[in-house]
Order: C-alpha cells, then structure tokens, then sequence
C-alpha cells in the first residue's frame, strides 16, 4: 500500500434524528498541516459533522479512514483508538468538573495512556504552560473564567498527541474580552502545524487561518474553496453573504 | 462518686442497648447504601421495564410508613410460613426501606450530570467503564454523599423502631427500666442523650467525609 | 371468598376510620409545626445570639432523638410528671408537631435565607417596621417557595403518625394490629394498612402540588432556594 496522502478521509456521512435529517452525505479529506474552516449557520449540522468524525454521535452510514484504512465504527477497540488519535474542542469546554485543571489534562494520559502519574504531571505541566496557565494547575473548574476553562480543555486534547484537532466553535461559549485568549493559543497550533477542523463564527479566524473554508447549511456542504476564492473582493458567494451578516452582526467582528 | 441503684442499672441497660443499636444500624446503613447504589443505577440507566420495576420498589417503600413494614416482615411473613427473628426482621426492614430512599438520592446526582462530562470522557478515548469509574462515579457520589449522609442520620433514629418488633435495643432497653422503676422522664431523657450523641457522632463523622470530598463549585451547596 | 378477603371486607370500614383519626392527627401537628416553625426560623434569622442559641438547641435536640422515644417521653413521663392530662390525640399531635416545628424551621430558614437582603431593605426603606416587613414582604415569599419541602415534609408527619399505636391512639395502625391479634391475617391486613398510607400520602401530596401551582406567582422560581 502507497503512503496515503490524506491523514483523514470522511466519506458520505450521513445522519439523521428521526425524521430531521442533519447530514446529507458530507465528504471531505484533510492533508497534514492542513486547516479547514466549517461555517454556516446555526444548526447547519457543523457539530453533528465534528462529533461524527470521532463517533460521540454514531453516523447512520459513511466511512472514516486515517491514514488511507478505513476504522471500523462497530468495533470498540478501534473507536476508542481513534479517538485519541483525534482531539475535540467543545463549545462548552466539557472540562471535569470534580478535577482540578492539572487532573483534568493528566486523567486521560494516566487512565487511557497508563503513564505513571510523574510523567502525566510533568506532560501535563508543559502543556498547561503552553497554553499560559502554569500558575493556576490546583484550580477547579468553577474557579476558572470561561476563556481559561478552554485553555485546560485545548491543553487536554493536546496532552493525548492528537494527529487531528476538531474544535466545535470554540469561542462561542465566551464572554467577548476573553475571546482573544482562546484565539491566540489556536493562532499558535496553527504556526506549529496541527492539522484542524474548526467550526466557528469568529471572522478573524476564517480569513486568518483557514486553508480551506467550507460553508455548509442543510447538512451540504454548500460551498467550499480558499478564503480568496469565496471572500475575495466582489465575489457573490453565499459565503461571503453568511460572512457579511456576521460583521454586521458583531461590529468589526474581532 | 456513687450512683444509686436506678442510674446503675439505667447505665448498664442502656449501654447494652446502645451496642445493640449500633448492630442493627451498621449493616442496615452499609446494605442500605448498596441497595440504593444499584436501585438508584438501574432506575436511571436500565432497561424501561427495569426502571419501573426501580420506580414502583422506591414509591412502596418511601410510601408507607416504616413501622408497618417491619410488621409485614415480622408479623406477616409467617402466615406465608417465613420466620424471621427480631433482629433479622428489623435489619431487612431497614435495609429495603434506607435503600429505597438512598435510590433516590443516587438517582438524582446520576441525571445531574451533563451528557459533556460524558462528550468530554468520550473525545478524549476513554472506554465505557472508564468513563463511569473515573467521571460519572466520583461526580454522582459527591453529588448524592449529603443526602445519602442525611438518610443514614434518619435510619439512626428509626433504628428505635426495632424495639416494636420485640428486638431489645436502646429504646426497648430504657422501656424495660422506666417500667420496672416507673421513672419514665428520667429514661427516656437519658435514652434521648444516647441518640443525640449517636446522630451528632455520625453528623460529624458525614461532615469530615463531604470535607474530605470536597470540590469548589461542585455538590451540595446550602449547609 | 377466601379468609384472608373477608377479614379486609370486614374490617374496612372499621381501618377507615382510623385513618380520619391519622389524618387529624396530621393535619393538626403540621399546622402547629407551621406555626412554631415559622417562629422559630425568624427568630433564628434575625433574633439576637441568645435566642438563636436556645432554638439552636431546640433544632439539635428535636431533630435528633427518635419520634417513638419523643412520645414515651412525653406521654409517659413529662405530660405525667407536669400533671397534664392530654389524650393519647393531643400527645401525638403535640409531639409530632413539636418535630416537624424543627425540621419546618429549617426549611423557611433556607427559604429566608435565599430570599435576597435587597427584599427587606426596600421595605424598611419604605417606612415599614421590621415586623411588617417580615409580615408582608418576606413570609409571603418564603412560605411560596417553601411548598414542595412542605409536602415532603407531610409525608414524613404522616408515615411517623403511625407510632402513634404505641401509647393506644385509636388510629390506622392501633386499629390493624387489633383486628390482626384477633383473626391472626396480619399479611393480608397490614398490606391494606400499607396502601390505606400510601394513598393518604398520594392525596396529600397531589393537594399541595395544587396549592402549589394556585399560589405560584408567574416568572417566580424556587432555584436555589431548597436545594
């Protein structure tokens, strides 16, 4: 077998509750270093497509393949496995909230990994740093702010080696001044190269970081291409129509 | 200093009665707990008719008064030809009826938590049981601990309760001496000291433990 | 029809009784316990330090020494020893609402407690003494909120009434245990007792969830106030 050349295939994932469908047959493929953007508006099935790639939410059918081999979704073992190949940011952190910040980021490394607890606090130690909060491991949840509740959350997900990082609009949950914390920490990932799908209203991050935009709605990805190609100037694109409403929406955007 | 015959025998009855007590209480309380861990499990996370039959078992037990339970155990239970001795009747009574209470408690703290606790266990590759033993279970037990403590405080009391089913505790131990003396003040005074300084032991006892678990922002709140 | 149904039959109407005796020894304990819990959770919220010792003390005490010692005591010994000569309803009824005063307390005691401070200065702010304040701002919200606890409160009272057979009150259970020392169907006739209970509790219950719902003042909510 060849060297596969995309990390991450999603191949005609589809989805539905009942009668409301929120996925119609999504594909997509990442290369590594690669950073896709996911807009659209709300309940456009961006989440549900996050939190089908790494199975929180089994797909009605469709594959998965890493690396060129397909996961088996029906077997445990490999699900579990893929997970911690694949990072997730959540919108509402999701931290444990019985766990200080530093157990919160080293539980994972000691209990799916089976570090030793010295190597797990000394990872964990170096990850919390990077995301800036060296000085506030013995914290609990409650007692951190929003922005830094996903700093640990991004420190936790990093903590595992992910080869993918999805994060599920990962500014919305925020109060407005701390917004820019938690965007500069993913500015950061990216000047390292983390490969990333990212759902997110936040302009900034869209124009800024994307390799790739993909504007969905309806459970289609209704349109997909470079920021220049969907949002250069004077392009009519829905995208850059979405795009527009936003701006107008939070002033400047940020 | 010398006590007059009634203290004496007062004392020595009375303590008898307190070990008796504590014999009933432990295995009625540790039984309780279990019972109520896996009623309070099943009632959320078993199959519908599971559930229900978890449901109807609380309703019944937190329904009817914990005197006539006892009596169907004592009294009842033989005219299906089952014997039960007073000690064993009063424990099983206990047991079934603390477990149905403390059920309730696990039950709660259960759904209280967020489907992102489990999201967040999930993303991060945990497997099933991974999930429970080290998410669910230490959040639901911090949850549930302050009313599990406060039901064990009840069943302390209504431990008293053995002595109507003739099993000779504190209670039935004081009765015995106030009749023989007809100093019924004094005793049951003095049975009344023996279960405060029980309740305020275990009070103190539950408050080290919630201490011990404690997490800020998380749990019980109001004191 | 086998024995075990025609004692039931028999003896049903005779039960039923008891339990309007039950249910009046409730009723009465628990608007007792109502107004002796009020009282008391003023006084400890904002009487000065000695009184809030004594209720203190009174909460601890009464809170935990069991119902049935509670009624020895008093039936036997203090009512006995003060001269009082109260029948086997009132003992109960004193006793039991002597109990549920301390545990009620409590509960408006977290209800006041909840209630935000801004409440009482607006009143005094307003003119008004702290009696009124007390009166016509607070109690009318706490007592609100304090409902469900209340009701939970009702089942307890209830099933504890049971005890009551202990010193010959003429209620459900006294009643069961006479028929069953005779006709020696005590399973059969204590399982009725049982549902005559739970069907007590089920009226009480479903009343004050009305009461509840006539009462509530719309965009009210009780989060945090019994936690």
């Amino acid at each position: 077998m060849t060297e596969a050349k995309f990390i991450l295939e999603v191949d005609t994932l589809n989805k539905s509750y009942g009668d409301n469908t929120i996925l119609k047959g999504v594909s997509l493929t990442l290369e590594e270093g690669e950073i896709k953007v996911l807009i659209g508006p709300s309940g456009g099935g961006k989440s549900t497509l996050l939190q089908c790639i790494n199975c929180l939410v089994a797909p009605d059918s469709g594959t998965i393949s890493m690396h060129g081999k397909e996961i088996n979704l029906k077997n445990k073992k490999d699900l579990y496995q893929l997970r911690q190949r694949v990072g997730m940011i959540f919108q509402e952190f999701n931290l444990f909230d019985h766990l200080t910040a530093l157990d919160n980021v080293t539980i994972a490394l000691r209990k799916v990994r089976r570090m030793d607890k010295g190597a797990a606090n000394k990872r964990a130690m170096f990850e919390l740093e990077q995301v800036g909060l060296g000085d506030k491991i013995e914290l609990y949840p409650a007692q951190l702010s929003g922005g830094q509740k996903q700093r640990v959350a991004i420190a936790r997900a990093l903590a595992m080696d992910p080869e993918v990082l999805l994060l599920d609009e990962p500014t919305s949950a925020l109060d407005p001044e701390l917004v820019g914390e938690v965007i500069s920490v993913i500015k950061a990932l990216a000047a390292k190269g983390m490969t990333m799908i990212m759902a997110t209203h936040q302009i900034s991050l869209i124009a800024g970081l994307a390799r790739n935009v993909l504007f969905m709605e309806n459970g289609i990805i209704q349109e997909q291409g470079s920021p220049k190609e969907l949002l250069g100037a004077g392009k009519k694109t829905r995208t850059q129509g979405f795009c527009d409403r936003l701006s107008d929406l939070d002033g400047e955007g940020s | 200093m010398e006590l007059s015959p009634f203290y004496q025998d007062l004392l020595t009855a009375l303590n008898t009665g307190v070990i008796t007590s504590i014999g009933l209480i432990i295995p009625s309380a540790l039984g309780g707990v279990c019972i109520g861990i896996a009623a309070g499990a099943l009632r959320t996370f078993g199959p519908k008719p599971v559930r229900k039959l978890g449901d109807a078992y609380a309703a019944l037990f937190r329904g009817t008064p914990l005197v006539i339970q006892l009596f169907i155990l004592y009294y009842g239970l033989p005219n299906l030809g089952i014997y039960l001795s007073p000690y064993a009747a009063a424990v099983t009574g206990f047991m079934l009826c603390s477990g149905a209470y403390q059920s309730e408690y696990v039950r709660g703290a259960l759904l209280s938590i967020q489907r992102g606790q489990y999201y967040g266990a999930q993303a991060l590759g945990f497997t099933t049981f991974q999930t429970v033993f080290w998410v669910i279970i230490p959040q639901a037990m911090r949850r549930a601990i302050h009313g599990c403590g406060n039901e064990i405080i009840y069943l302390i009391k209504y431990s008293s309760l053995a002595y109507i089913v003739t099993c000779m505790e504190l209670t039935g131990e004081g009765n015995t001496i106030a009749s023989e003396y007809f100093r019924f003040t004094e005793v049951f005074m003095m049975v009344g000291v023996y279960y405060l300084l029980l309740v305020s032991c275990a009070m103190l006892i539950l408050k080290r433990i919630e201490q011990w678990l404690h997490v800020p922002g998380f749990g019980h709140q109001e004191g | 029809m086998p024995p075990s149904l025609t004692v039931i039959v028999d003896s049903f109407p005779y039960l039923i009784q008891g339990a309007f005796f039950t249910a009046g020894i409730v009723v009465c304990a628990m608007l007792f316990g109502l107004l002796l819990g009020v009282c008391i959770a003023v006084g400890i919220v904002y009487g000065p330090w000695p009184v809030r010792f004594v209720l203190n003390l009174y909460l601890w005490i009464f809170r935990g020494v069991p119902v049935l010692v509670l009624l020895f005591l008093f039936y036997f010994g203090l009512f006995t020893y003060l001269g009082l000569n109260f029948s086997a309803f009132v003992s109960v009824a004193i006793v039991l609402g002597l109990t549920t005063a301390a545990y009620q307390a409590n509960i408006f005691k977290g209800a006041m407690l909840s209630l935000p401070i801004g409440q009482f200065r607006a009143a005094s702010s307003l003119g008004m003494s702290d009696v009124q304040a007390i009166k016509s701002i607070v109690l009318p919200q706490i007592l609100r909120i304090s409902i469900p606890a209340w009701s939970n409160e009702y089942s307890i009272i209830l099933k504890d009434s049971a005890l009551a057979f202990v010193i010959g009150a003429p209620e459900i259970m006294a009643r069961t245990q006479f028929v069953a020392s005779r006709t020696y169907q005590h399973l059969p006739l204590y399982i009725t007792a049982g549902i005559i209970y739970f069907v007590l509790t089920w009226i009480g219950v479903r009343l004050l969830f009305k009461l509840e719902k006539r009462v509530r003042i719309p965009g009210y909510s009780d989060n945090g106030a019994n936690s």
